[in-house]
Protein backbone atom coordinates (compact mmCIF):
# COMPACT_ATOMS: atom_id res chain seq x y z
CA UNK A 1 0.00 0.00 0.00
CA UNK A 2 3.01 2.50 0.52
CA UNK A 3 4.22 2.19 -2.97
CA UNK A 4 0.98 2.27 -4.10
CA UNK A 5 0.31 5.58 -2.50
CA UNK A 6 3.79 6.65 -3.58
CA UNK A 7 2.95 6.10 -7.05
CA UNK A 8 -0.27 8.14 -6.87
CA UNK A 9 1.60 10.91 -5.51
CA UNK A 10 3.99 11.00 -8.31
CA UNK A 11 1.18 10.65 -11.10
CA UNK A 12 0.27 14.03 -8.96
CA UNK A 13 2.92 15.62 -9.19
CA UNK A 14 3.31 14.94 -13.11
CA UNK A 15 -0.45 16.07 -14.04
CA UNK A 16 0.46 19.06 -11.44
CA UNK A 17 3.55 20.11 -13.37
CA UNK A 18 2.32 18.83 -17.12
CA UNK A 19 -0.50 20.72 -17.01
CA UNK A 20 0.62 24.47 -17.66
CA UNK A 21 3.83 23.22 -19.60
CA UNK A 22 0.58 22.23 -21.92
CA UNK A 23 -1.51 25.31 -22.00
CA UNK A 24 1.91 27.20 -22.91
CA UNK A 25 2.81 25.14 -25.56
CA UNK A 26 3.16 27.54 -28.44
CA UNK A 27 0.18 27.61 -31.19
CA UNK A 28 0.20 25.52 -34.21
CA UNK A 29 0.40 28.76 -36.38
CA UNK A 30 3.58 29.76 -34.69
CA UNK A 31 5.16 26.56 -35.61
CA UNK A 32 4.50 26.19 -38.70
CA UNK A 33 5.88 29.91 -39.20
CA UNK A 34 9.26 28.96 -37.54
CA UNK A 35 9.50 25.69 -39.49
CA UNK A 36 8.13 26.94 -42.56
CA UNK A 37 6.00 23.54 -42.33
CA UNK A 38 2.69 21.98 -41.85
CA UNK A 39 2.33 18.22 -41.66
CA UNK A 40 -0.51 16.33 -42.72
CA UNK A 41 -1.87 13.50 -41.65
CA UNK A 42 -3.19 10.86 -44.32
CA UNK A 43 -4.86 6.87 -44.55
CA UNK A 44 -3.81 4.48 -46.53
CA UNK A 45 -6.71 3.04 -47.86
CA UNK A 46 -9.68 5.72 -46.61
CA UNK A 47 -11.04 5.53 -50.24
CA UNK A 48 -12.29 7.92 -51.46
CA UNK A 49 -11.05 10.64 -48.62
CA UNK A 50 -7.60 9.31 -48.62
CA UNK A 51 -6.07 6.96 -50.03
CA UNK A 52 -2.68 6.25 -51.46
CA UNK A 53 -2.40 5.72 -55.27
CA UNK A 54 -1.30 3.54 -57.67
CA UNK A 55 2.19 5.47 -57.35
CA UNK A 56 1.77 5.18 -53.59
CA UNK A 57 1.33 8.83 -53.31
CA UNK A 58 -1.68 10.04 -50.74
CA UNK A 59 -4.81 11.89 -52.46
CA UNK A 60 -8.27 11.57 -51.81
CA UNK A 61 -11.35 14.72 -51.00
CA UNK A 62 -9.91 14.90 -47.46
CA UNK A 63 -6.81 15.59 -48.60
CA UNK A 64 -7.45 17.77 -51.19
CA UNK A 65 -9.50 19.97 -48.46
CA UNK A 66 -6.28 19.91 -46.13
CA UNK A 67 -4.13 21.08 -49.01
CA UNK A 68 -6.79 24.10 -49.47
CA UNK A 69 -6.43 24.84 -45.80
CA UNK A 70 -2.72 24.79 -46.05
CA UNK A 71 -2.39 27.20 -48.56
CA UNK A 72 -4.90 29.20 -46.76
CA UNK A 73 -2.45 28.93 -43.87
CA UNK A 74 0.45 30.14 -46.04
CA UNK A 75 -1.41 33.09 -47.16
CA UNK A 76 -2.36 34.35 -43.56
CA UNK A 77 0.75 33.62 -42.36
CA UNK A 78 2.33 35.62 -45.05
CA UNK A 79 4.77 33.34 -46.03
CA UNK A 80 6.67 32.35 -49.64
CA UNK A 81 7.05 29.25 -49.34
CA UNK A 82 5.35 26.49 -46.88
CA UNK A 83 6.49 23.26 -47.09
CA UNK A 84 3.67 20.40 -46.86
CA UNK A 85 5.01 17.27 -44.99
CA UNK A 86 2.30 14.03 -45.70
CA UNK A 87 2.68 12.10 -42.83
CA UNK A 88 0.66 8.38 -42.64
CA UNK A 89 -1.58 7.93 -39.41
CA UNK A 90 -3.41 5.12 -38.81
CA UNK A 91 -6.79 4.88 -36.16
CA UNK A 92 -4.44 4.17 -33.03
CA UNK A 93 -1.79 6.20 -33.96
CA UNK A 94 -3.78 9.41 -35.11
CA UNK A 95 -4.22 10.60 -31.65
CA UNK A 96 -0.99 10.59 -29.89
CA UNK A 97 0.35 12.19 -33.57
CA UNK A 98 -1.69 14.86 -33.51
CA UNK A 99 -1.63 15.33 -29.71
CA UNK A 100 2.65 15.82 -29.64
CA UNK A 101 2.62 17.95 -32.31
CA UNK A 102 3.96 15.66 -35.17
CA UNK A 103 0.73 16.14 -37.53
CA UNK A 104 -1.18 19.33 -37.22
CA UNK A 105 -4.33 18.28 -39.65
CA UNK A 106 -5.65 14.64 -39.50
CA UNK A 107 -7.52 14.28 -43.07
CA UNK A 108 -9.23 11.30 -43.84
CA UNK A 109 -12.74 9.83 -42.39
CA UNK A 110 -12.34 10.26 -38.61
CA UNK A 111 -15.83 10.76 -37.19
CA UNK A 112 -16.31 14.23 -35.09
CA UNK A 113 -18.30 13.06 -32.09
CA UNK A 114 -18.82 14.91 -28.49
CA UNK A 115 -16.91 12.05 -26.35
CA UNK A 116 -13.82 12.59 -28.96
CA UNK A 117 -14.01 16.41 -29.13
CA UNK A 118 -12.73 15.90 -25.11
CA UNK A 119 -9.46 14.79 -27.12
CA UNK A 120 -9.40 16.81 -30.28
CA UNK A 121 -10.85 19.50 -32.33
CA UNK A 122 -12.58 19.38 -35.82
CA UNK A 123 -13.23 22.14 -38.56
CA UNK A 124 -16.27 22.10 -40.65
CA UNK A 125 -17.94 19.04 -41.44
CA UNK A 126 -16.66 17.35 -44.80
CA UNK A 127 -19.07 14.94 -45.31
CA UNK A 128 -21.61 12.78 -43.91
CA UNK A 129 -22.56 8.83 -43.48
CA UNK A 130 -24.91 6.74 -42.74
CA UNK A 131 -24.10 3.39 -40.58
CA UNK A 132 -25.86 0.74 -43.31
CA UNK A 133 -25.25 -2.73 -44.54
CA UNK A 134 -23.79 -4.69 -48.16
CA UNK A 135 -24.84 -7.75 -48.56
CA UNK A 136 -24.67 -10.19 -52.07
CA UNK A 137 -27.60 -9.61 -54.46
CA UNK A 138 -28.77 -13.21 -54.19
CA UNK A 139 -29.11 -13.17 -50.80
CA UNK A 140 -31.84 -10.92 -51.06
CA UNK A 141 -31.16 -8.88 -47.85
CA UNK A 142 -32.52 -5.25 -48.40
CA UNK A 143 -33.18 -4.02 -44.99
CA UNK A 144 -31.96 -4.62 -41.50
CA UNK A 145 -35.13 -6.53 -40.70
CA UNK A 146 -33.98 -9.23 -43.11
CA UNK A 147 -30.82 -9.97 -41.13
CA UNK A 148 -32.79 -11.39 -38.05
CA UNK A 149 -30.98 -14.87 -37.25
CA UNK A 150 -28.05 -14.26 -39.71
CA UNK A 151 -24.17 -14.14 -39.09
CA UNK A 152 -23.81 -10.45 -39.53
CA UNK A 153 -20.05 -8.51 -39.91
CA UNK A 154 -18.97 -5.31 -38.53
CA UNK A 155 -15.67 -3.74 -37.77
CA UNK A 156 -14.61 -3.59 -33.60
CA UNK A 157 -14.41 -0.54 -32.72
CA UNK A 158 -16.55 1.06 -34.33
CA UNK A 159 -20.24 3.15 -33.58
CA UNK A 160 -21.31 0.95 -36.17
CA UNK A 161 -20.52 -1.91 -34.93
CA UNK A 162 -22.22 -0.65 -30.99
CA UNK A 163 -25.32 0.45 -32.79
CA UNK A 164 -25.52 -3.33 -34.74
CA UNK A 165 -25.42 -4.46 -31.15
CA UNK A 166 -27.99 -2.33 -29.46
CA UNK A 167 -30.40 -2.67 -32.30
CA UNK A 168 -29.61 -6.27 -31.85
CA UNK A 169 -30.20 -6.32 -28.41
CA UNK A 170 -33.50 -4.65 -28.49
CA UNK A 171 -35.08 -6.03 -30.52
CA UNK A 172 -34.22 -9.96 -29.85
CA UNK A 173 -33.10 -10.39 -33.49
CA UNK A 174 -31.02 -13.51 -32.93
CA UNK A 175 -28.31 -11.71 -35.20
CA UNK A 176 -24.75 -13.14 -34.74
CA UNK A 177 -22.15 -10.36 -34.84
CA UNK A 178 -18.82 -11.40 -35.75
CA UNK A 179 -16.46 -8.30 -34.99
CA UNK A 180 -13.79 -7.76 -37.82
CA UNK A 181 -10.03 -6.08 -37.61
CA UNK A 182 -11.06 -3.25 -40.72
CA UNK A 183 -13.27 -2.75 -43.68
CA UNK A 184 -11.64 -5.20 -45.71
CA UNK A 185 -11.91 -8.30 -43.81
CA UNK A 186 -15.38 -7.27 -43.04
CA UNK A 187 -15.79 -7.28 -46.61
CA UNK A 188 -14.29 -10.52 -47.07
CA UNK A 189 -16.22 -11.85 -44.54
CA UNK A 190 -19.54 -11.23 -46.86
CA UNK A 191 -17.38 -12.08 -50.07
CA UNK A 192 -16.40 -15.63 -48.54
CA UNK A 193 -20.14 -16.19 -47.09
CA UNK A 194 -18.83 -15.93 -43.63
CA UNK A 195 -20.93 -13.25 -42.75
CA UNK A 196 -24.39 -12.72 -44.89
CA UNK A 197 -24.09 -9.11 -44.54
CA UNK A 198 -21.09 -6.39 -43.29
CA UNK A 199 -22.38 -3.28 -41.38
CA UNK A 200 -20.71 -0.31 -41.64
CA UNK A 201 -20.28 3.79 -43.04
CA UNK A 202 -22.54 3.85 -46.40
CA UNK A 203 -19.28 5.08 -48.32
CA UNK A 204 -17.09 3.09 -47.03
CA UNK A 205 -19.13 -0.04 -48.20
CA UNK A 206 -19.77 2.11 -51.37
CA UNK A 207 -15.96 2.13 -52.13
CA UNK A 208 -15.57 -1.69 -51.00
CA UNK A 209 -18.27 -2.88 -53.39
CA UNK A 210 -16.71 -0.82 -56.07
CA UNK A 211 -13.31 -2.02 -55.60
CA UNK A 212 -14.51 -5.88 -55.54
CA UNK A 213 -14.20 -8.16 -58.63
CA UNK A 214 -17.56 -7.68 -59.22
CA UNK A 215 -19.29 -4.75 -58.30
CA UNK A 216 -22.97 -5.52 -59.49
CA UNK A 217 -22.90 -8.55 -57.18
CA UNK A 218 -23.61 -6.21 -54.48
CA UNK A 219 -26.19 -4.10 -52.96
CA UNK A 220 -26.30 -1.45 -49.87
CA UNK A 221 -29.31 -1.46 -47.28
CA UNK A 222 -32.33 0.17 -48.25
CA UNK A 223 -32.25 1.71 -44.72
CA UNK A 224 -29.81 3.16 -42.23
CA UNK A 225 -29.32 2.43 -38.84
CA UNK A 226 -28.37 5.75 -37.90
CA UNK A 227 -28.82 9.67 -38.73
CA UNK A 228 -26.01 10.33 -40.63
CA UNK A 229 -22.68 11.21 -38.86
CA UNK A 230 -20.17 14.14 -39.79
CA UNK A 231 -16.83 13.15 -40.75
CA UNK A 232 -14.42 15.99 -39.95
CA UNK A 233 -10.65 17.39 -40.28
CA UNK A 234 -9.25 17.16 -36.47
CA UNK A 235 -6.76 19.06 -35.38
CA UNK A 236 -5.25 19.70 -32.12
CA UNK A 237 -7.66 21.16 -29.00
CA UNK A 238 -7.36 24.04 -27.47
CA UNK A 239 -5.82 26.14 -30.21
CA UNK A 240 -8.23 28.94 -31.34
CA UNK A 241 -6.56 30.66 -33.58
CA UNK A 242 -5.19 27.47 -36.10
CA UNK A 243 -8.87 26.38 -35.52
CA UNK A 244 -10.27 30.01 -36.60
CA UNK A 245 -7.89 29.68 -39.84
CA UNK A 246 -8.50 25.97 -40.48
CA UNK A 247 -12.74 26.81 -40.59
CA UNK A 248 -12.27 30.00 -42.33
CA UNK A 249 -10.39 27.92 -45.03
CA UNK A 250 -13.30 25.47 -45.23
CA UNK A 251 -15.98 28.11 -45.03
CA UNK A 252 -14.96 29.69 -47.84
CA UNK A 253 -13.84 26.66 -49.92
CA UNK A 254 -17.08 24.70 -49.25
CA UNK A 255 -19.79 27.48 -50.05
CA UNK A 256 -17.71 28.16 -53.32
CA UNK A 257 -18.62 26.15 -56.71
CA UNK A 258 -15.05 24.69 -56.50
CA UNK A 259 -16.62 22.39 -54.07
CA UNK A 260 -18.98 21.34 -56.35
CA UNK A 261 -15.94 20.40 -58.80
CA UNK A 262 -13.95 18.43 -56.30
CA UNK A 263 -16.93 16.74 -54.80
CA UNK A 264 -17.42 14.79 -58.47
CA UNK A 265 -13.77 14.54 -58.65
CA UNK A 266 -13.85 12.11 -56.45
CA UNK A 267 -17.45 10.43 -55.75
CA UNK A 268 -18.53 11.01 -59.58
CA UNK A 269 -15.65 10.14 -61.28
CA UNK A 270 -13.50 7.43 -62.09
CA UNK A 271 -10.44 7.71 -58.91
CA UNK A 272 -7.30 6.08 -58.57
CA UNK A 273 -5.87 3.33 -58.52
CA UNK A 274 -7.84 1.59 -60.78
CA UNK A 275 -9.94 3.87 -62.05
CA UNK A 276 -13.37 2.68 -60.67
CA UNK A 277 -16.33 5.24 -59.92
CA UNK A 278 -17.80 5.00 -56.72
CA UNK A 279 -21.04 6.92 -58.03
CA UNK A 280 -22.75 8.44 -55.11
CA UNK A 281 -24.20 11.57 -55.72
CA UNK A 282 -24.33 14.55 -53.34
CA UNK A 283 -27.10 14.12 -51.29
CA UNK A 284 -29.12 17.05 -49.50
CA UNK A 285 -28.27 16.67 -46.14
CA UNK A 286 -24.54 17.38 -47.10
CA UNK A 287 -25.55 19.58 -49.74
CA UNK A 288 -27.13 21.82 -47.09
CA UNK A 289 -23.98 21.39 -44.95
CA UNK A 290 -21.86 22.60 -47.71
CA UNK A 291 -23.55 25.55 -47.94
CA UNK A 292 -24.21 26.20 -44.87
CA UNK A 293 -20.62 24.75 -43.01
CA UNK A 294 -20.64 23.54 -39.69
CA UNK A 295 -18.22 21.96 -37.10
CA UNK A 296 -21.27 20.77 -35.18
CA UNK A 297 -20.71 16.92 -33.50
CA UNK A 298 -24.55 16.69 -33.67
CA UNK A 299 -26.27 14.56 -36.30
CA UNK A 300 -29.45 16.33 -35.67
CA UNK A 301 -28.15 19.38 -36.99
CA UNK A 302 -28.01 18.03 -40.24
CA UNK B 1 2.34 17.46 -25.74
CA UNK B 2 -1.30 18.42 -25.70
CA UNK B 3 -3.22 15.52 -25.03
CA UNK B 4 -5.84 15.02 -22.26
CA UNK B 5 -5.16 12.51 -19.61
CA UNK B 6 -8.74 11.16 -18.45
CA UNK B 7 -7.94 7.93 -16.36
CA UNK B 8 -11.90 8.11 -15.28
CA UNK B 9 -12.76 6.83 -18.47
CA UNK B 10 -12.51 3.59 -17.16
CA UNK B 11 -15.79 4.12 -15.25
CA UNK B 12 -17.71 5.45 -17.75
CA UNK B 13 -20.17 3.25 -19.34
CA UNK B 14 -18.96 1.94 -22.46
CA UNK B 15 -21.22 1.80 -25.60
CA UNK B 16 -21.31 -1.72 -26.09
CA UNK B 17 -23.81 -1.79 -23.11
CA UNK B 18 -21.98 -4.37 -20.90
CA UNK B 19 -20.71 -2.26 -18.18
CA UNK B 20 -17.84 0.24 -18.17
CA UNK B 21 -14.85 0.34 -19.99
CA UNK B 22 -12.73 -1.58 -17.56
CA UNK B 23 -15.25 -4.13 -17.45
CA UNK B 24 -14.51 -4.19 -21.18
CA UNK B 25 -10.86 -5.18 -20.79
CA UNK B 26 -11.47 -7.64 -18.00
CA UNK B 27 -14.08 -9.61 -20.34
CA UNK B 28 -11.17 -9.13 -23.27
CA UNK B 29 -8.52 -10.28 -20.79
CA UNK B 30 -11.04 -13.68 -20.12
CA UNK B 31 -10.92 -13.92 -23.62
CA UNK B 32 -7.03 -13.60 -23.86
CA UNK B 33 -6.76 -16.51 -21.06
CA UNK B 34 -8.89 -19.22 -22.34
CA UNK B 35 -7.54 -19.01 -25.96
CA UNK B 36 -3.92 -19.02 -24.38
CA UNK B 37 -4.80 -21.83 -21.86
CA UNK B 38 -6.53 -23.87 -24.54
CA UNK B 39 -3.82 -23.21 -27.37
CA UNK B 40 -1.35 -24.01 -24.77
CA UNK B 41 -2.88 -27.68 -24.01
CA UNK B 42 -2.40 -28.30 -28.05
CA UNK B 43 1.07 -27.04 -28.03
CA UNK B 44 1.80 -29.18 -25.42
CA UNK B 45 -0.22 -32.32 -26.43
CA UNK B 46 1.30 -31.94 -30.26
CA UNK B 47 4.49 -30.94 -29.21
CA UNK B 48 5.57 -33.79 -26.71
CA UNK B 49 4.15 -36.74 -29.40
CA UNK B 50 6.33 -34.28 -32.07
CA UNK B 51 9.51 -33.67 -29.88
CA UNK B 52 9.06 -37.39 -28.72
CA UNK B 53 9.09 -38.29 -32.37
CA UNK B 54 12.11 -36.83 -33.22
CA UNK B 55 14.30 -38.55 -30.58
CA UNK B 56 12.83 -42.26 -31.85
CA UNK B 57 15.44 -43.18 -33.80
CA UNK B 58 13.50 -43.78 -36.84
CA UNK B 59 14.57 -41.59 -39.96
CA UNK B 60 10.80 -41.39 -41.09
CA UNK B 61 9.71 -39.63 -37.77
CA UNK B 62 12.70 -37.96 -37.80
CA UNK B 63 11.84 -36.58 -40.91
CA UNK B 64 8.30 -36.37 -40.17
CA UNK B 65 8.76 -34.35 -36.92
CA UNK B 66 11.28 -31.74 -39.06
CA UNK B 67 8.82 -31.19 -41.75
CA UNK B 68 6.10 -30.71 -39.54
CA UNK B 69 8.47 -28.25 -37.18
CA UNK B 70 9.39 -26.16 -40.53
CA UNK B 71 6.43 -26.08 -41.45
CA UNK B 72 4.28 -24.01 -38.72
CA UNK B 73 8.09 -22.74 -37.28
CA UNK B 74 8.69 -20.96 -40.44
CA UNK B 75 5.55 -19.16 -41.51
CA UNK B 76 4.59 -16.09 -39.50
CA UNK B 77 2.00 -16.70 -37.18
CA UNK B 78 -0.49 -13.59 -38.78
CA UNK B 79 -0.13 -15.64 -41.91
CA UNK B 80 -0.95 -18.67 -40.40
CA UNK B 81 -4.44 -17.38 -38.68
CA UNK B 82 -5.16 -15.60 -41.97
CA UNK B 83 -4.76 -19.72 -44.01
CA UNK B 84 -6.63 -21.37 -40.85
CA UNK B 85 -9.84 -18.61 -41.36
CA UNK B 86 -9.84 -17.45 -44.73
CA UNK B 87 -8.35 -20.24 -47.05
CA UNK B 88 -9.44 -23.40 -44.76
CA UNK B 89 -12.89 -23.16 -45.35
CA UNK B 90 -12.76 -22.48 -48.79
CA UNK B 91 -10.84 -26.24 -49.43
CA UNK B 92 -13.34 -28.28 -47.67
CA UNK B 93 -16.02 -29.61 -49.22
CA UNK B 94 -18.96 -26.70 -49.43
CA UNK B 95 -21.63 -27.35 -47.18
CA UNK B 96 -18.29 -28.16 -44.29
CA UNK B 97 -17.36 -25.29 -45.28
CA UNK B 98 -20.13 -23.39 -45.10
CA UNK B 99 -20.44 -24.95 -41.13
CA UNK B 100 -17.52 -23.72 -40.27
CA UNK B 101 -17.79 -20.02 -41.72
CA UNK B 102 -21.26 -19.89 -39.70
CA UNK B 103 -20.28 -21.40 -36.34
CA UNK B 104 -20.63 -19.03 -33.34
CA UNK B 105 -17.20 -18.88 -32.06
CA UNK B 106 -15.36 -19.39 -34.81
CA UNK B 107 -12.98 -17.00 -34.51
CA UNK B 108 -12.06 -18.31 -31.11
CA UNK B 109 -11.73 -22.06 -32.45
CA UNK B 110 -9.32 -21.01 -35.11
CA UNK B 111 -7.04 -18.65 -32.89
CA UNK B 112 -7.08 -21.97 -30.52
CA UNK B 113 -5.69 -23.87 -33.54
CA UNK B 114 -3.73 -21.94 -35.45
CA UNK B 115 -1.56 -20.92 -32.00
CA UNK B 116 -1.74 -24.10 -30.40
CA UNK B 117 -0.25 -25.20 -33.48
CA UNK B 118 1.69 -22.77 -34.01
CA UNK B 119 3.67 -22.94 -30.42
CA UNK B 120 3.32 -26.74 -30.73
CA UNK B 121 6.68 -26.54 -33.18
CA UNK B 122 8.27 -24.62 -30.71
CA UNK B 123 7.62 -27.03 -27.17
CA UNK B 124 8.59 -29.71 -29.90
CA UNK B 125 11.86 -28.42 -30.46
CA UNK B 126 12.18 -27.80 -26.30
CA UNK B 127 11.19 -31.45 -25.99
CA UNK B 128 13.50 -32.81 -27.96
CA UNK B 129 16.28 -30.81 -26.56
CA UNK B 130 15.30 -32.38 -23.51
CA UNK B 131 15.40 -35.40 -24.17
CA UNK B 132 18.70 -35.43 -25.96
CA UNK B 133 20.19 -33.37 -22.77
CA UNK B 134 20.35 -36.53 -20.60
CA UNK B 135 22.83 -38.77 -20.77
CA UNK B 136 22.47 -41.62 -23.38
CA UNK B 137 23.50 -44.29 -20.52
CA UNK B 138 19.74 -43.71 -19.59
CA UNK B 139 17.95 -44.83 -22.38
CA UNK B 140 20.30 -47.56 -22.91
CA UNK B 141 19.90 -48.57 -19.32
CA UNK B 142 16.51 -48.69 -19.21
CA UNK B 143 16.11 -50.49 -22.18
CA UNK B 144 18.40 -53.05 -21.03
CA UNK B 145 16.51 -53.81 -17.70
CA UNK B 146 13.78 -54.65 -19.81
CA UNK B 147 11.88 -52.40 -20.28
CA UNK B 148 9.47 -51.45 -23.55
CA UNK B 149 10.71 -48.71 -25.52
CA UNK B 150 6.98 -47.29 -24.60
CA UNK B 151 8.00 -47.83 -20.60
CA UNK B 152 11.50 -45.84 -21.43
CA UNK B 153 10.19 -42.44 -22.74
CA UNK B 154 7.20 -42.88 -19.58
CA UNK B 155 9.49 -43.57 -16.77
CA UNK B 156 12.71 -42.40 -17.81
CA UNK B 157 13.47 -40.23 -20.25
CA UNK B 158 10.16 -37.54 -19.80
CA UNK B 159 10.00 -37.48 -16.14
CA UNK B 160 13.82 -36.40 -16.46
CA UNK B 161 13.51 -34.50 -19.72
CA UNK B 162 10.35 -32.52 -18.78
CA UNK B 163 12.16 -31.36 -15.75
CA UNK B 164 14.91 -29.94 -17.94
CA UNK B 165 13.03 -27.95 -19.83
CA UNK B 166 10.32 -26.57 -17.70
CA UNK B 167 12.47 -23.48 -17.72
CA UNK B 168 11.75 -22.60 -21.31
CA UNK B 169 9.09 -24.14 -21.25
CA UNK B 170 7.70 -21.41 -18.77
CA UNK B 171 8.49 -19.30 -21.74
CA UNK B 172 6.57 -20.77 -24.42
CA UNK B 173 3.50 -20.67 -22.14
CA UNK B 174 4.17 -16.42 -21.88
CA UNK B 175 4.56 -16.20 -25.15
CA UNK B 176 1.23 -18.15 -25.86
CA UNK B 177 -0.40 -15.40 -24.06
CA UNK B 178 1.28 -12.38 -26.03
CA UNK B 179 0.56 -14.33 -29.45
CA UNK B 180 -3.25 -14.19 -28.36
CA UNK B 181 -3.51 -10.74 -29.36
CA UNK B 182 -2.49 -11.92 -33.17
CA UNK B 183 -5.62 -13.29 -32.97
CA UNK B 184 -8.08 -9.47 -32.86
CA UNK B 185 -7.16 -9.60 -36.70
CA UNK B 186 -9.62 -12.78 -37.23
CA UNK B 187 -11.86 -10.66 -34.41
CA UNK B 188 -11.37 -12.25 -31.98
CA UNK B 189 -12.54 -9.47 -28.79
CA UNK B 190 -9.39 -10.17 -26.89
CA UNK B 191 -7.65 -7.94 -25.05
CA UNK B 192 -5.87 -6.03 -27.41
CA UNK B 193 -8.64 -5.66 -29.52
CA UNK B 194 -10.70 -4.32 -26.46
CA UNK B 195 -7.81 -1.42 -25.42
CA UNK B 196 -8.14 -1.07 -29.59
CA UNK B 197 -12.06 -0.55 -29.67
CA UNK B 198 -11.48 1.57 -25.91
CA UNK B 199 -9.14 4.14 -28.01
CA UNK B 200 -11.69 4.26 -30.74
CA UNK B 201 -14.61 5.04 -28.83
CA UNK B 202 -12.92 7.32 -26.46
CA UNK B 203 -9.68 8.61 -28.11
CA UNK B 204 -7.85 8.29 -24.51
CA UNK B 205 -5.26 5.82 -26.38
CA UNK B 206 -2.23 6.08 -23.97
CA UNK B 207 -4.83 5.01 -21.42
CA UNK B 208 -6.14 2.19 -22.91
CA UNK B 209 -2.73 0.79 -23.93
CA UNK B 210 -1.30 1.46 -20.67
CA UNK B 211 -3.60 -0.37 -18.99
CA UNK B 212 -3.91 -3.43 -21.06
CA UNK B 213 -0.03 -3.56 -20.78
CA UNK B 214 -0.72 -3.42 -17.12
CA UNK B 215 -2.88 -6.50 -17.36
CA UNK B 216 -0.79 -8.71 -19.49
CA UNK B 217 1.87 -7.83 -17.07
CA UNK B 218 0.10 -9.27 -14.48
CA UNK B 219 -1.22 -11.90 -16.02
CA UNK B 220 2.03 -13.21 -16.76
CA UNK B 221 3.95 -12.53 -13.59
CA UNK B 222 0.93 -14.78 -12.34
CA UNK B 223 1.62 -17.39 -14.48
CA UNK B 224 5.48 -17.19 -14.08
CA UNK B 225 4.74 -17.94 -10.16
CA UNK B 226 3.08 -20.70 -11.05
CA UNK B 227 5.16 -22.15 -13.04
CA UNK B 228 8.72 -21.51 -10.38
CA UNK B 229 6.05 -23.04 -7.69
CA UNK B 230 5.53 -26.42 -10.58
CA UNK B 231 9.41 -26.51 -10.84
CA UNK B 232 10.17 -26.55 -7.47
CA UNK B 233 7.35 -29.27 -6.90
CA UNK B 234 9.03 -30.97 -9.09
CA UNK B 235 12.66 -30.66 -8.18
CA UNK B 236 14.34 -33.95 -7.47
CA UNK B 237 16.93 -33.39 -5.10
CA UNK B 238 20.37 -34.44 -6.20
CA UNK B 239 19.77 -33.87 -9.94
CA UNK B 240 20.84 -31.70 -12.02
CA UNK B 241 18.33 -31.62 -14.07
CA UNK B 242 15.68 -30.11 -10.89
CA UNK B 243 17.78 -27.28 -10.56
Amino acid sequence: MKSMSRMAKAVLFVSFVATPTMALAAGTLDKIKETGKITIGHREASIPFSFLDQNQKPVGFANDICLTIAEAVKEHLKLDKLEVVLTPVTSATRIPLIANGTVDLECGSTTNNLERQKQAAFTNTHYLTANRFVAKKDSGLTTFEDLAGKTVASTSGTTNIVQLNNYNAEGKRGITIIPVKDHAEGFLMVETGRAAAFVMDDILLSGLVAGSRSPSDYALSEDALSKPEPYGIMLRRDDPEFKAVVDAATAKLYTSPDMQTLYAKWFLSPIPPRGLTLNVPLGEALAKAFANPSDSADPDSY
Amino acid sequence: MNYNWNWGVFWAPSPDGAGTYFDMLLAGLQWTIVTAICSWLIALCLGTVVGIARTTGSRWMLLAGNAYIELFRNIPLLVQLFLWYFVVPELLPVQLGNWVKQLTYGAFYTAVIGIGLYMSARVATQVTAGISALASGQRMAGLAMGLTKAQVYRYVLLPQGFRVILPPLTSEFLNTIKNTSVALTIGLAELTARARAMQEFTFQVFEAFITAAALYVALNIVVTLLMRYIERRMTVPGLVAGG
